[in-house]
C-alpha cells in the first residue's frame, strides 16, 4: 500500500516544479508510486523516475489521454485505486477537474488544496481564501487530495524508479478535445516563477498592462494580475492570481495598482518578499507589503524598470 | 429542456470572516449572508438559456439551513421559475460536505431529469472547488469545469474552459454538469418587482433523509485557526531608495 501521485503532464512534458513539490508532500505520507497519463508520456515517466523518493512510475500512454479529460483520466486512476491508500496530485487545474470525480466514484472526499500533512490521515488546507487554516481528519479508507504546491519545497532529483508501461481502460467517450489556446509566452510559468509582477485595476487598460510586462520581462518574472484586473479586461483569466485563480509564493512579488482585497492576498501572502506601489496610501496590500511605495504607477513602474540593472 | 442551478448559502465576500475562540470554526452567526458568487453567474447563464429558448424551466436547488430560502428567493428573484431546498441541518455552522451535497443533487436530478446542471465551480467559504464534479461522477455524467463559454448544439454542449495555461475547449455529451467560472456573464441584479414577484413562486421543501441521504461529513474538523500574520514591513520615499532596499535584500 502506499500513495499514487498523479503527476502533472503537459503536452507529453513532465511538469517538474509542481510534481516535484506534490511529491515533498507525498514522501510524508508514505511510498510514492507516480503516474504519467498522456497520449505520449513515456519522456514525462523517465524525468519523473529521477526525482527523489519515487519508488515506481507509471506510465498510461492512450490518445483518450492527451487532454486531460476528466471522465478517461478519472476512470484509469479508479482502475489502479486498490493497490493505494492515498492518491493525490498537484493542485492544478487538470487535478482540480478531475480528483474530485474520483474521490466521488470511490466513495470518498476530496481534500482539495493541502498545504500541510500533519500525518497519514491529517491535513491542513486554507478556508475562506486563507482567512482561516483548517485541520481535517479524514475517516475515509482511501484519501484523494490536491496539494497546493506553493507551500512545499520541491522534492530533489537523484532517484532511478523502474518505469512501467500500463494499458489504458475503455474510454466512456462522453467528451472530446477540440482545441487549447495557450498564449505562447518566453516567461516563466506563473506557479513556479522567482519573481512575479501582477498588475491591478489600477493599471487601467488593457494596454497600459505592457508596462507591467515591461517590468516583468525586465525581471525575468511572470506576470500575474488581480481578478478585478481579470474582470475589468486587462489581463487574461490564467493570469489571475487569488483565492479563485492561482496560488504563488515566489521570492519576490511586486504588486502594482493592486488594492489588496482579500480574495487576492489569498494568492500571494506567503510569497517571501512583497513589494507594494500604490497611490493609495490606505490600500490594504500595504499591510503586508515589506517595502511599499506610496505613488503613481505609470511614474515609478518605468522608473523602476529602468534602475533594476 | 430543464436546467437545475445548485445554489450556495455562503458569507458575503465583503465581510471580513473571523475565526471563534475555540477553534471550531468560523463565526457565522449575524454575519451578512449572500448567494456564492459563482452560482450567481449559474443562475444567470440558466436564465440566458431560457431567454434564448435553449430551456424551458430553470430550477434553483440549494442544500443546508432552513435560511437558505433567502438565497433561493435571490435566485428566483433573478429570473429562476421554481426552487428546491434540501434541509441538511439545522445548524448554520455546518457546512454540508460537497460529497453529500453532491448525492442530494442526484436525487433531485433522479427526480426532475434536467438536460443540464450549471453550478458555480467553487463556494468562497470551503474552497473546495468539488461539487459539480462529484454530482458529475454520481450520475456518470459528462462534466464542463472552469467554463467561461458556452454553446449548446443538439446533444452536445461545446464549452471554452479556463484552465492553467490558457483556454481550452471541449465538446461533451449531454446531459451534462457545467461549472462556471468568472467571464461566463455578467449577472443581472433583481429588480424591485421581480423581487417581490419572486415570493410567489414555488418553493418546494425536503430534507437530506427523504432523499435517502447520509449526510454525516467524511472529514472531521479538528481545529480551524487564523493564519500565521503577516507583518507591514517599511514605505520607502522613492523608486530609488525601493531598488536600494530589494538591492540590500537581495531580490533584485
Amino acid at each position: 500500500m502506499g500513495v499514487l501521485l498523479i503527476a502533472e503532464v503537459n503536452s507529453g512534458t513532465l511538469s517538474v516544479d509542481a510534481t516535484a513539490k506534490a511529491l515533498t508532500a507525498a514522501k510524508q505520507i508514505g511510498d510514492v508510486t507516480v503516474l504519467c497519463v498522456g497520449s505520449g508520456c513515456s519522456d514525462a515517466a523517465q524525468a519523473a523516475a529521477k526525482l527523489d523518493g519515487v519508488s515506481k512510475v507509471l506510465c498510461a500512454q492512450d490518445d483518450a489521454y492527451g487532454h486531460d479529460l476528466a471522465e478517461p483520466v478519472a476512470d484509469l486512476i479508479i482502475s489502479l485505486s486498490s493497490d493505494y491508500t492515498h492518491i493525490v496530485a498537484p493542485s492544478t487545474s487538470a487535478s482540480k477537474n478531475i480528483l474530485p470525480r474520483v474521490a466521488a466514484l470511490l466513495d470518498v472526499m476530496i481534500i482539495s488544496e493541502v498545504t500541510a500533512v500533519v500525518d497519514a490521515d491529517t491535513f491542513e488546507r486554507p478556508i475562506y481564501a486563507g482567512n482561516a487554516i483548517q485541520t481535517v481528519k479524514s475517516s475515509d479508507i482511501i484519501k484523494v487530495a490536491t496539494i497546493r504546491t506553493s507551500t512545499f519545497e520541491a522534492a530533489n532529483e537523484g532517484g532511478m524508479a523502474n518505469v512501467e508501461s500500463i494499458d489504458a481502460c475503455a474510454n466512456p467517450g462522453l467528451s472530446e478535445w477540440i482545441e487549447d489556446k495557450v498564449a505562447a509566452s518566453d516567461r516563466p510559468e506563473l506557479t513556479s516563477a522567482g519573481i512575479v509582477v501582477s498588475g491591478g485595476r489600477g493599471v487601467g487598460s488593457e494596454d497600459d498592462f505592457k508596462i507591467i510586462e515591461g517590468l516583468a520581462d525586465k525581471l525575468g518574472a511572470a506576470v500575474g494580475a488581480s481578478r478585478a484586473a481579470v474582470d475589468s479586461g486587462y489581463a487574461p483569466n490564467d493570469w489571475q492570481v487569488g483565492q479563485t485563480g492561482k496560488v504563488v509564493a515566489p521570492d519576490l512579488y511586486v504588486a502594482v495598482g493592486i488594492s489588496g482585497a482579500i480574495q487576492h492576498l489569498a494568492g500571494m501572502k506567503d510569497s517571501k518578499i512583497i513589494v507594494a506601489i500604490n497611490k493609495d496610501e490606505e490600500a490594504p496590500i500595504f499591510q503586508v507589503a515589506d517595502f511599499g511605495l506610496v505613488a503613481d504607477l505609470f511614474d515609478a513602474v518605468p522608473k523602476l524598470t529602468e534602475q533594476i540593472a | 429542456m430543464k436546467v437545475l442551478v445548485p445554489v450556495k448559502r455562503v458569507i458575503d465576500y465583503n465581510v471580513k470572516v473571523r475565526v471563534k475562540a475555540d477553534g471550531s470554526g468560523v463565526d457565522l452567526a449575524n454575519v451578512k449572508m449572500s448567494m456564492n458568487p459563482f452560482d450567481e453567474i449559474a443562475v444567470e447563464q440558466a436564465i440566458r438559456l431560457k431567454e434564448a429558448g435553449q430551456a424551458d424551466e430553470v430550477i434553483a436547488v440549494s442544500v443546508g439551513v432552513k435560511q437558505n430560502q433567502e438565497t433561493l428567493r435571490t435566485a428566483l428573484a433573478m429570473g429562476a421559475d421554481r426552487a428546491i431546498l434540501v434541509i441538511a441541518t439545522e445548524d448554520v455552522h455546518t457546512d454540508i460536505e460537497p460529497l453529500a451535497v453532491a448525492k442530494i443533487l442526484k436525487a433531485v436530478i433522479d427526480e426532475e431529469k434536467p438536460g443540464i446542471v450549471l453550478a458555480g465551480k467553487q463556494a468562497i467559504d470551503n474552497d473546495m472547488n468539488a461539487t459539480g464534479q462529484m454530482l458529475a461522477a454520481l450520475t456518470g455524467w459528462s462534466q464542463a469545469t472552469f467554463v467561461s463559454e458556452l454553446t449548446i448544439e443538439g446533444d452536445n454542449a461545446v464549452v471554452t474552459r479556463e484552465v492553467d495555461g490558457g483556454l481550452q475547449t471541449i465538446k461533451v455529451t449531454m446531459p451534462t454538469i457545467v461549472t462556471v467560472d468568472l467571464r461566463l456573464n455578467e449577472p443581472r441584479y433583481a429588480s424591485l418587482p421581480n423581487i417581490m414577484k419572486a415570493k410567489k413562486k414555488p418553493l418546494d421543501e425536503k430534507s437530506a433523509a427523504e432523499l435517502g441521504v447520509d449526510v454525516t461529513p467524511r472529514l472531521k474538523i479538528a481545529s480551524t485557526s487564523e493564519p500565521e500574520a503577516r507583518l507591514a514591513g517599511i514605505k520607502v520615499g522613492s523608486v530609488e531608495e525601493l531598488v536600494e532596499k530589494l538591492k540590500e535584500v537581495g531580490a533584485v
